[in-house]
């Protein structure tokens, strides 16, 4: 036995390691690429052949929030002393930041992000939360039509959304529901919930219903059971199901460009309008690329124990 | 504690007609155990005396009162499960404190609650863990605890000791007893262990089919089965059960059994026409199969073919005719297979069943 262990050991172990290293390094370069372009200057960022190394700059992340208009004569010395390091930068970069009175003025980047994180985060709870109660009703009670319902919950997924844009596109025109933030909730929460039901639906399947007998009997009642025995035994799942749900809301691109403009347009289609006339700045729109990658990386990282436990759920259970 | 009662239960699981009219009175502070093989209502009845289950017809009173319409949480029942169903988020304090947390019990009294039945039931010591750090034996204590520290009406037990090994389940039992002598808690145990049922039953409630057999103590429903499907299910080994005919010709009664025949009393043909039976079936325990190695009166000779060492005692199979009658004899009695011994049927523990209906004739003979 040891014999065999070792050898496989000896071999095995180096090549996994390299061939795992090798995978990760192609999944992860193009965010090297468009982390490293945030931080290039404005001149390093296009050239051919690329450059590997070069001196950061957080330029990029400056122009990514102001407003700013080019400069038509150079400016004094004694303004470009006195202004603040960021201004500075600018002035660098032959531009000026506008401002109201003495208050810069921030570019939109930072309202198409808080708008993101609104649509996000209530189309998750929502989701999540209607999703969860549905499941565990699918679960634990007897329904007529059980099968046939949740496969209808499942056939809302069965074609591509775009299909359905322009007749949504029309019906929210004339509900005036276009470039709202209830509007793309609706929309997104709606997309989600068929996914967070059946996905739900499994992980409270693996929850014996002993254990709501048991505080049914100890003198709970269905609901008191559910809030304190069901939703702290399903956490696992409703983590795992929220990150799925913030995600798919997160990055969802096609309806947000359809439905919104302005008001409550989302980061995904604002990020490539920056594009624009002209000549595209590459570094601003990497900077805003990166920004927007955050929340998802960390909202991942802080349920990656109950994503982990969340995968092996079924295997790990009796 | 109280007294509770079955008035007509009927409960049918679509077209499945799983509890036929039941009846049955379970007395205050007594130990009732519901036993039968798998498939025979026994949980079902406890899960609709708990309220987990709805019945579809019928009565069940708590101290007189029907509840069969309150929810299970009103019924003030304590239930165990057979896989502990113990909260694994909670620790083993707050497990058993959770029922005491419904009824909105001061801080300061839940804890003392939960030390005193901690106390009595050793688990001091396991109060802080997670459930999923015990093993089934102390999991199975906390969910005991977590059944008395609000001390319910009456507690219900569903094969509460069925998922440990064999020792444990043996030290779970005296402890099972010993908790009911002190508490003196309605009990209600399902189980499909007839030694379990007999080792803790005050009344052994025996089921089949949704039907209730035969409802009795531990050694009536033993020496007097009120049917075939009781005299089978308990005892172990198992009844020899055999198709037998009387004969009697020249003052000599005798059952015989495939052409052999075993002497018996005179006074049975006269309980056997009073009963008119036209087929009878004759079961005798192994223990009522006697054994000799001399010939003896009322013995006759049989041949020995399996022999079954148990340690305290031995099981020997017996060729009679075509047919096996099993006999228990002490240790050693029959060395080897083969060996011819002679036997005979106890009048006193041969039991007579009518074979179309199952039921027992009731007849008893003496010596």
């Amino acid at each position: 036995m040891a014999a065999v262990t070792s050898r496989g050991q000896r071999f095995g172990r180096p090549v996994a390691i390299l061939a795992i290293l090798a995978v990760t390094l192609i999944f992860l370069s193009p965010i090297l690429w468009i982390g490293a372009t945030a931080f290039k200057p404005r001149a390093v960022a296009t050239s051919v052949p690329p450059t590997v190394f070069f001196e950061p700059e957080v330029t990029p992340f400056v122009k990514l929030l102001t407003k700013r208009v080019q400069l038509k004569q150079p400016v004094a010395p004694e303004v470009y002393e006195a202004a603040p390091w960021w201004e500075k930068l600018v002035y660098d970069g032959g531009e000026r930041v506008l401002k109201v009175g003495d208050e810069p003025q921030l570019s939109q980047y930072p309202n198409r992000f808080l708008n993101s994180l609104i649509v996000s985060i209530v189309s998750t709870v929502l989701a999540v939360s209607m999703g969860t109660i549905t499941a565990y009703g699918f679960s634990r009670f007897k329904i007529k039509g059980e099968q046939d319902l949740l496969f209808f919950i499942l056939s809302t997924r069965m074609l591509p959304p775009v299909v359905v844009a322009i007749p949504m596109f029309l019906m929210y025109r004339q509900f005036d529901l276009t470039d709202s933030h209830v509007g793309l909730i609706i929309l997104y929460t709606a997309f989600n919930l068929s996914f967070s039901v059946w996905l739900m639906k499994g992980f409270i399947d693996e929850i014996p219903k002993e254990y709501e007998e048991a505080a049914l009997v100890d003198g709970y009642t269905r609901m008191q059971a559910f809030f304190k025995i069901v939703l702290p035994e399903a956490a696992t799942g409703i983590a795992a199901t929220a990150v799925f749900c913030f995600i798919t809301a997160w990055n969802e691109y096609a309806f947000a460009l359809i439905m919104t403009n302005r008001r409550a347009q989302t980061a995904p289609p604002f990020i490539p309008s920056q594009i624009g006339s002209g000549l595209p700045e590459w570094t601003v729109i990497a900077a805003g690329t990166v920004l927007f990658l955050l929340p998802v990386a960390i909202f991942t990282f802080l349920l990656r124990n109950h994503l982990l436990r969340g995968v092996t759920f079924g295997a790990i259970r009796k | 504690m109280a007294e509770i009662e079955l008035r007509h239960i009927q409960k049918y699981f679509g077209a499945v007609h799983v509890i036929r009219d039941v009846n049955l009175t379970i007395r205050d502070r007594e130990f009732v155990v519901l036993l039968g093989p798998s498939g025979c209502g026994k949980t079902t009845t406890l899960r609709a005396i708990a309220g987990l289950e709805e019945i579809s017809s019928g009565e069940i009173l708590i101290d007189g009162k029907p509840v069969q319409n309150l929810h299970a949480s009103e019924r003030d029942i304590a239930f165990v499960f057979q896989l502990y169903a113990l909260y694994p988020h909670l620790s083993v304090f707050e497990n058993i404190a959770f029922p005491l947390k419904a009824t909105g019990m001061a801080k300061a009294e839940v804890d003392r609650s939960v030390m005193a039945i901690a106390d009595a039931l050793a688990i001091h010591h396991l109060l802080s863990l997670r459930p999923s750090a015990l093993s089934g034996g102390d999991m199975q204590r906390v969910a005991i605890g977590r059944a008395l520290v609000r001390r319910p009406k009456a507690l219900l037990l569903d094969e509460p000791i069925g998922a440990l090994d064999a020792k444990l389940r043996e030290d779970m039992r005296v402890e099972l007893k010993r908790l009911h002598l002190e508490n003196g808690s309605t009990s209600i145990y399902v189980t499909h262990d007839q030694v379990e049922a007999m080792s803790l039953a005050d009344r052994i409630v025996v089921m089949h089919d949704g039907i209730l057999q035969q409802v009795g103590t531990p050694s009536e429903v033993y020496l007097r089965p009120a049917n075939l499907f009781v005299a089978q299910f308990i005892g172990s080994p198992v009844m020899n059960i055999a198709e037998a005919s009387i004969t009697s010709s020249g003052g000599k009664v005798a059952v015989e059994l495939d052409g052999e025949s075993f002497a018996m009393p005179h006074d049975l043909v006269g309980m056997l026409v009073e009963k008119n039976a036209d087929r009878i079936s004759l079961g005798v325990r192994p223990e009522g199969v006697l054994l000799s190695h001399e010939e003896k009166a009322g013995y006759r000779p049989v041949e020995a073919h399996i022999i079954q060492p148990y340690g305290p005692f031995d099981i020997v199979d017996l060729r009679v005719g075509s047919q096996t009658l099993r006999a228990r004899t002490h240790t050693g009695f029959v060395e080897k297979a083969g060996e011819r011994v002679w036997a005979r049927i106890d009048p006193a523990q041969a039991h007579f069943f009518d074979t179309a209906s199952g039921n027992s004739l009731e007849i008893r003979l003496s010596e």
